[in-house]
Parts: C-alpha cells; structure tokens; sequence
C-alpha cells in the first residue's frame, strides 16, 4: 500500500513523528503496527502505530539504525510502500474500567492510540511512562490534552518521580495494565502489578506479518510470533 | 500475449515455473489475505522434521547489503502436525502440486518424516533439505561430503513413492560432486541452492547480530552465485535441477532458466513484499513477450 508522508518532525533529538496519509482500514486495534519499505534497505522497518484514523498514520519513532537515520531524512510528499495493519493489537474489551498504561521510553507511542479507544469505550485509562531525563519526555501534551492524566518517572530525577516506571506506578488506583517497552520493564511491571495485564514485546522480525519464523517466543500456550500471533501477549500466557 | 508458462518436472506438470521456497512461506496461509495463492506453481512448504522444534533463540534476523541472515534453525510443527492440521487447512486454498520440504538430523529422521508425507496425496515432489545451516547436527552436514549426500538420498528413495528432489548447501568447495552423488544415489531431481552461511556484528554492543551467531544469507546479493552453480550443475547432471537464491523478478526467474534451471523457488523476495510471487507470475508474459519466448520449456540453457 502507498502511503505519502505529510509530516516528519523531531519532538526530541532522538524521537521524530511521522504522519502518512494512505487507505488505513487495515488498522482495526491499538497496538498494530506496519512494516514501511525503506529505500536502499532489504527488510522493512516494523514501527508501531501512536494514531490513526481511516486515511492516516501517525508513527513516532525512535533512532536506533540506520534504517530509523535514514527515516529522519524523509520529506512530506515522499511516498512509502507500506504493509499496515499488522500485529494482533490490545484488547480494549479485555481491559478493566481504570486501565494504567504502563511506557517505557519509545514503547509510549502505541499506548496514545489504546488510551483514545479507551477513553472511546468509555474507561478511564492513566499513563505511567519512565524516562532517562526530562529532556527526552515526549507525548505528554498529547496524552493531557486528551484528559489522560501522566504519570512520570526519570531516571536522574530531573521530571517526576526518580527512578524505573515502576516508581510511577506507586500509589496510583487500577484495576488492569497495558505495557509497551523493552522486555526488562515489561517483566517489572508484570511483578510490580498482580492484575490482568497485557504486555507488548519487541523483536528483531524479518517478515513483520507471520511467515518466516525470525521472531518465536515461547508462551505457556506453545510458540508464538511475535509479529502475528503478538505483539501484545496477556499475563497468564507469558513465560519469562 | 498468451504465453505457455507450464513447465514439467519428473512428470509432474506445473502451471507455472514459481514455487516459494522452503521457510519463506509458511503453510501458505500467512499469504492469503494478499492474493490467491492457487496461482502458484506449487509450494515449498515449511521444512519438517520427525518431531516439532522450536528452533534457535532469537534475534534469528539479521539486515544485509541485498539481503538478510536467518538463524531460524527449522522450526516446525512436526510431521504429523503438518498431517493433521496444516495440509488439510493448505488443501482448502491450493489445488495445484505441493512440494514436501523435508529435514532431519539422522537418516531414521528423513525416512520417518518421508514415509509419512509420501502417502500424502497431494504431495507431488519431496524437497530433501541437506544444506540447512542453522543446526548444529544434521542438516547441512549431510549436505557438505557426497557420501553423505548419497547416503541420505539412498535411504529416502528405497521408501518415497513421489520424486526426490536433493536440497543442496553452497558452502561447500566443490558443489558439482555432491550433486553427481545425488544422482547416482538416484536422486530424481535437485534444488539449489540454500543459504549462504553468514554473520553481522553490532558495533554498538560488540557482540554478533544473531543470537546463534551466523545464519544463512539470502536475497538478491546471493542470485550471482545461485545462477553460477546452477549453471556449473546442469552442466554436469542429467536430472532436472531447481533454481532458487535471490529470485526477486520475471527476468531473475528466465535469466535462471537459462542457466539451466526447469523452475525456480522464490524465498526472500517473499518476506519483503507479500506478492512478490504473484507480480513475477504476473510479469513473466510481457518479459517473454520482449525476448520472443512463447513457452518457457523451449527457454535452453546457455553455453
């Protein structure tokens, strides 16, 4: 699918936003993500869907390769072939009246779309994101100006409380998680908090939509794909 | 144009030349939301073996120049899974010839798993996978020495009651012996070539991109190579030969024929853009349509 970007802009040094626009039907849950061609390398990017509606995608993404390098260069009117609507995506039916979604770092982006269907479902979802420093804090205004309230936790101090996302998570009322981040945090948050959950993991993929085998995990419920039958896995069938 | 895009081999007659290859392609299933995939040739379908395996630990994925690693290491659901649940389940969609890819770690686990497929009615050819270099024992090792190469394929000929087809490794110093060894052992037919074994290093952490450390370079980089042996085999061998590595166009797909090849298998392209085979299968009339080809069996290999 063909997708034309309309805007790439940098929220910090290492965090841009990239809006496409394009047919989106393909997206039917938060948490999905897409698979987008990149010039002059092989295997696509899989990049995690922050918003969306019928014609557009927002992407926000963090520079880690050089594939993500080379996305920073993008200008609006560039187009992108893109697979969309990949990945199983969160429950929103399966989470509680007051979810906490639960970020760490660049695994905020897909919990802005999930607090929206929430909120769009009626339930009261917080947000509880880590950070390293103040400077690298992004999203929050859109997640406030939605009525979510954040809770924030870095790492030196410099905004919100000081330490893991865990922190943030002291004290504050729910009854069910959403976590996105990279899998240290994903096994602290299952720990810290013993209510259903449902956790998006990450992996290094080749296809992005279920048939190479280049993203198993193993689950109580047998071997997963990452890509198709995940990203998002539920409590009970995680195995660390 | 009308083009005759048929091609026969052992005298199993295929619509077309372009079968996607072995690990690219699952059971099929993962490609149906993107087109029908009845259009195929056949299907390579994922490599089995007696028992199911996980495989190796991840990341199995690595990005190359041209092309990408993989440390899969054969997962699948074993044999009789595959029986049960993914061959019904392929029948419902896919009319035309399979392919059985079939993988081991001795010589009782190939026969065991050919014994099994073989009576599969639909199973039309067996893809015997001795160059798989993402384990430890077995796979390629059997792919790597003639006497083993022909060990093996004894072996699956004395119980297969379909055509044999010798899956064959490129990281080997002489490929032409192993396959003359294949056809003397009786080998029906062969494919070539699988993975060439590979490895990336992140230079942020210092340590290899995969988790098994190398893994088997595939896509578009590797079709040089892939179209060099094919060729230097048929130059040797009597029995039709497969070609596949880095497969990405119709004109990949004629260039290979011309090396010698009766049909190809298409496997990374697959992993990259979902409808790769079906644009190929597409294009395959107009590119023979600019070289004056009608029918792809009068396409001769090149001198």
């Amino acid at each position: 699918m063909q997708f034309t970007i309309e805007e790439n802009r940098a929220l910090t040094p290492w965090v841009w936003s990239m809006t496409l626009k394009g047919e989106n039907s393909g997206i039917t849950r938060p948490g999905q993500f897409v698979q987008l061609q990149l010039p002059g390398f092989y295997l696509r990017r899989p990049i995690s869907v922050c918003q969306w509606d019928a014609t557009h995608l927002r992407l926000v993404y963090k520079v880690v390769g050089q594939g993500t390098e080379a996305m920073t260069g993008m200008q609006a009117g560039t187009t992108l072939d893109v697979l969309t609507g990949l990945g199983n995506g969160f429950d929103v039916e399966a989470c509680g009246e007051s979810p906490l979604l639960v970020g760490g770092g660049v695994g905020l982006p897909p919990l802005v779309g999930l607090a929206a269907a929430l909120q769009q479902a009626g339930k009261k979802p917080q947000v509880a994101v880590g950070f390293g420093t103040a400077e690298e804090i992004f999203l929050k205004d859109d997640l406030e100006r939605m009525g979510v309230p954040v809770h924030i936790a870095t790492m030196n101090g410099s905004a919100g409380v000081q330490g893991l996302v865990t922190s943030a998570m002291e004290g504050i009322a729910f009854d069910s998680v959403c976590a996105c981040g990279p899998e240290p945090m994903l096994k602290a948050v299952y720990n810290f908090a013993d209510v259903p959950g449902q956790f998006s993991f990450e992996e290094r993929m080749g296809c992005g939509f279920g048939a190479c085998m280049g993203c198993s995990c193993k689950t109580k419920y047998g071997t997963k794909r990452i890509c198709k039958d995940g990203p998002v896995l539920c409590r009970e069938e995680i195995l660390w | 144009m009308v083009k005759d895009l048929h091609v026969t081999l052992s005298g199993v007659e295929l619509q077309n030349p372009v079968i996607p290859a072995s690990g690219t392609f699952g059971f099929g299933q993962e490609f149906r939301p993107y087109y029908d995939i009845n259009m195929l040739g056949s299907i390579s379908f994922k490599g089995t073996t007696r028992e199911a395996r996980f495989g190796n630990p991840t990341p199995r994925i690595a990005e190359c120049p041209a092309g990408m690693l993989n440390s899969v290491g054969l997962q699948n659901p074993g044999v009789d899974h595959v029986i049960a649940e993914e061959l019904p389940r392929l029948r419902e969609v896919f009319h035309q010839p399979i392919m059985a890819n079939i993988s081991g770690f001795s010589v009782e686990d190939y026969v065991t798993a050919v014994e099994k497929l073989t009576q599969e009615e639909q199973v039309a050819l067996l893809e015997i996978n001795i160059s798989c270099p993402n384990v430890r024992h077995g796979g390629m090792a059997f792919g790597t020495s003639p006497e083993a190469a022909a060990e093996i394929t004894g072996a699956v000929k004395r119980v297969a009651t379909k055509p044999v087809y010798m899956k064959l490794s490129p990281n080997v110093t002489d490929i032409v012996s192993i396959a003359k060894a294949c056809e003397d052992a009786g080998a029906d037919g062969l494919s070539l070539i699988n993975t060439l074994l590979g490895m990336r290093i992140d230079l942020k952490r210092r340590k290899p991109v995969l988790a098994n450390i190398m893994g088997g370079y595939s896509g578009p980089g590797i079709f040089p190579v892939a179209l060099r042996m094919v060729y230097q085999v048929t130059g040797a061998v009597k029995i039709p030969v497969i070609g596949m590595g880095g497969i990405s166009s119709a004109r990949d797909v004629l260039e290979m024929m011309m090396a010698g090849a009766k049909a190809v298998e298409v496997g990374a392209a697959n992993l990259v853009d979902p409808c790769a085979c079906k644009t190929i299968i597409e294009t395959l009339p107009q590119e023979m349509e600019k070289l004056g080809i009608e029918r792809l069996t009068d396409i001769t290999r090149v001198e």
